[in-house]
């Protein structure tokens, strides 16, 4: 028993062993952040499934590239980014979307299982792609990474306010003159970008715990937009930074201490969510009785 | 309970808000309506009828400008429709708020504002004051911080209409906002409609399935069926005669106080569900 436990989590040489992760703390600090964000639109959207499919093309595009010799940031990014854009435009309602990530998603990973067959390079990398590493962010990496995250985050903050029109309620956005269709498209490739970093980190099969998760415990717990990506962001960072703080030190990949930290703030939120949802929110409806507020508000 | 319409010599002057002129839509060989004249003035209130299917929905996407006119003229304040006309103000056909939804009733108001503005908005520079003033015109005020999926439908319709009236439109497009209400609601976002008009001039279509809670308001009505329509006030349109013409078919209109009662129109029975009750007022109040 503390035979498992001094393999989970393991202090010594703790301080030697920091400077090693500063590349992966880093990129998972960026990635918390940006994933948060993408995660509320990815909510209000109904995109979750969505995500998953473009996870698992990135997984063939990142494996295939390996196979080729190309980076598998390029390939990441390639794989994904078409997924996003194919599921954005053969995906116009959730119908036909399910349908598509339905049918793109088992041929991604099938594509990438058989490039990963073929690739003979290091063994303990081989799986990484799938289900996370332990410790490896190189330099150039690190940079395609930061660079991709940068783009994501101001891209969300510039589409934000019609993205969130258009993901509540696209009939009035239309009626308002947002552009619906083509917000949707470049909000998919935005998804795409945050998606490819995922994999990189956390592996295409637990994409979800940070592109869905944060968002999911941050609507238990509020229902202001600002608030909700605020917390949305936080939790991310806070999966992502704690869980590869806690990895460092023992020698497995970072990605069950990522997705149980993300699940636990799930957890407590919804505990939350429900206390509130009890108690706090309905104080304020008491105060309206809806026959008193048909009455003409006269000044 | 009728209250007086709106003052017909005052409107009678000034320059329509909305108008059509041998307008017709058609989606590839359908037509939908044809040659259809209509003026609305300011502060005029016109009532939307008709079966399903016959573009009602449709009339309102060509004012916002999403839907193309197949032949004819149409000016929206002055000029033809545009996408994103600050001056139309729209309450969409109803449909229930889920729960994935993180927005206040203040943040659904404010996206009538500035939903459509690139960026993040300044925090400092949001007119929170314009978003409280729409909730107070619709008595929305006590539950502007309520997240909108624990409204009721009434509650959630509400919100909408304050939507719809934040940016100060002087054309609303209101699609079936009654459905689903019970009467009590029905008739509080009729009012609030009808009040809105009165005090700012506000022209209003007003798309129904449900005349009599609309039926003390109305100025005109617009009935649309089987491609043709017919245009004229309450007691020119919905009489026998008027609608026996439309329909091509033996039309019964039953009139009983402030009630009204469509029998006999073919594929039209939305009306017929309109319980030809009294409505006890004193109750709700
Ligand atoms: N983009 C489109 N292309 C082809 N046909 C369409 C399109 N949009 C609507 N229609 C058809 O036009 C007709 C009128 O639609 P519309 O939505 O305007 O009806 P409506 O009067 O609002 O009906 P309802 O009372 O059911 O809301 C329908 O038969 C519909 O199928
Ligand atoms: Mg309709």
């Amino acid at each position: 028993m503390s035979d498992v436990w001094g393999q989970l989590f393991d202090f010594r040489d703790y301080g030697a062993l920091l400077p090693l992760v500063a590349n992966s703390l880093l990129a998972g600090a960026v990635l918390g952040l940006v994933g948060g964000m993408v995660s509320s639109i990815v909510m209000m959207r109904d995109l979750p499934f969505a995500v998953h499919g473009i996870s698992e093309l990135s997984f063939a595009g990142a494996t295939g590239a390996l196979l080729i010799g190309a980076g598998v940031v390029a390939g990441a990014l390639a794989g994904s980014v078409v997924a996003a854009l194919l599921i954005g435009v053969l995906g116009a309602s959730a119908r036909s979307r399910s349908s598509i990530v339905g049918v793109l998603m088992p041929f991604g990973l099938g594509l990438g299982i058989l490039f990963l067959s073929l690739y003979d390079g290091r063994a303990a990398n081989k799986f990484g792609l799938l289900i996370g590493q332990i410790v490896s962010v190189d330099d150039p990496q690190l940079t395609a990474m930061l660079v991709s995250g940068a783009v994501v985050a101001v891209g969300m903050l510039v589409l934000w306010r019609p993205l969130v029109f258009a993901s509540t309620d696209p009939e009035v956005a239309a009626a308002r003159g947002v552009p619906v269709r083509a917000l949707s498209i470049a909000f998919m490739v935005l998804l795409g970008l945050a998606v490819a970093i995922s994999v990189q980190t956390i592996g295409a099969l637990l994409v979800l715990s940070i592109i869905c998760t944060p968002a999911a415990a941050a609507f238990r717990v509020s229902a202001n937009p600002r608030v909700v990506v605020a917390l949305s962001s936080a939790f991310g960072f806070t999966a992502m930074v704690g869980g590869i703080l806690l990895a460092t030190g023992s020698r497995l990949p970072i990605t069950p201490y990522v997705t149980t930290l993300s699940f636990a703030i799930f957890v407590v939120c919804a505990g939350v969510g429900a206390w509130r949802q009890r108690h706090g929110w309905s104080r304020a409806r008491a105060l309206a009785p809806s026959s008193r507020v048909a009455e003409p508000a006269t000044t | 309970m009728a209250r007086p319409v709106a003052d017909r010599e005052e409107v009678a002057v000034a320059d329509p808000v909305l108008e059509l002129r041998d307008a017709s839509l058609s989606y590839g060989s359908r037509t939908l309506w044809s040659g259809l004249d209509l003026q609305v003035r300011p502060g005029e209130l016109v009532a939307v009828l008709g079966g399903n299917g016959t573009g009602k929905t449709s009339l309102l996407r060509a004012v916002l400008g999403l839907q193309q006119l197949s032949a004819g003229t149409m000016q929206v304040a002055g000029h033809a429709p545009r996408r994103g006309d600050a001056s139309i103000g729209y309450v969409p056909q109803q449909r229930r708020i889920d729960s994935h939804t993180p927005l206040r009733v203040r943040d659904l108001v404010r996206q009538g504002l500035d939903g459509h503005r690139w960026g993040i908005g300044r925090p400092g520079r949001v007119r929170w004051d314009r978003v409280d003033a729409a909730l107070a015109q619709v008595g929305a005020s006590a539950y502007a911080d309520m997240p909108l999926s624990l409204l009721s439908g009434g509650e959630q319709q509400r919100a909408r209409v304050a939507q719809a009236l934040v940016g100060d439109p002087s054309l609303l497009l209101c699609d079936e906002p009654l459905l689903s209400l019970d009467q009590s609601s029905q008739r509080t976002v009729t009012e609030l409609v009808d009040r809105r008009r009165r005090e700012h001039g506000t022209a209003v279509l007003f798309v129904t399935h449900e005349i009599n809670p609309v039926l003390p308001y109305v100025d005109r009505v617009l009935y649309l069926a089987g491609g043709r329509f017919r245009i004229g006030t309450v007691d020119e349109v919905l009489n026998s005669e008027a609608l026996s013409a439309l329909y091509g078919t033996r039309v019964e209109v039953l009139r009983h106080g402030d009630q009204v009662l469509v029998a006999g129109a073919p594929h039209h029975v939305e009306h017929h569900a309109a319980p030809c009750v009294h409505e006890d007022e004193d109750v709700a109040r």
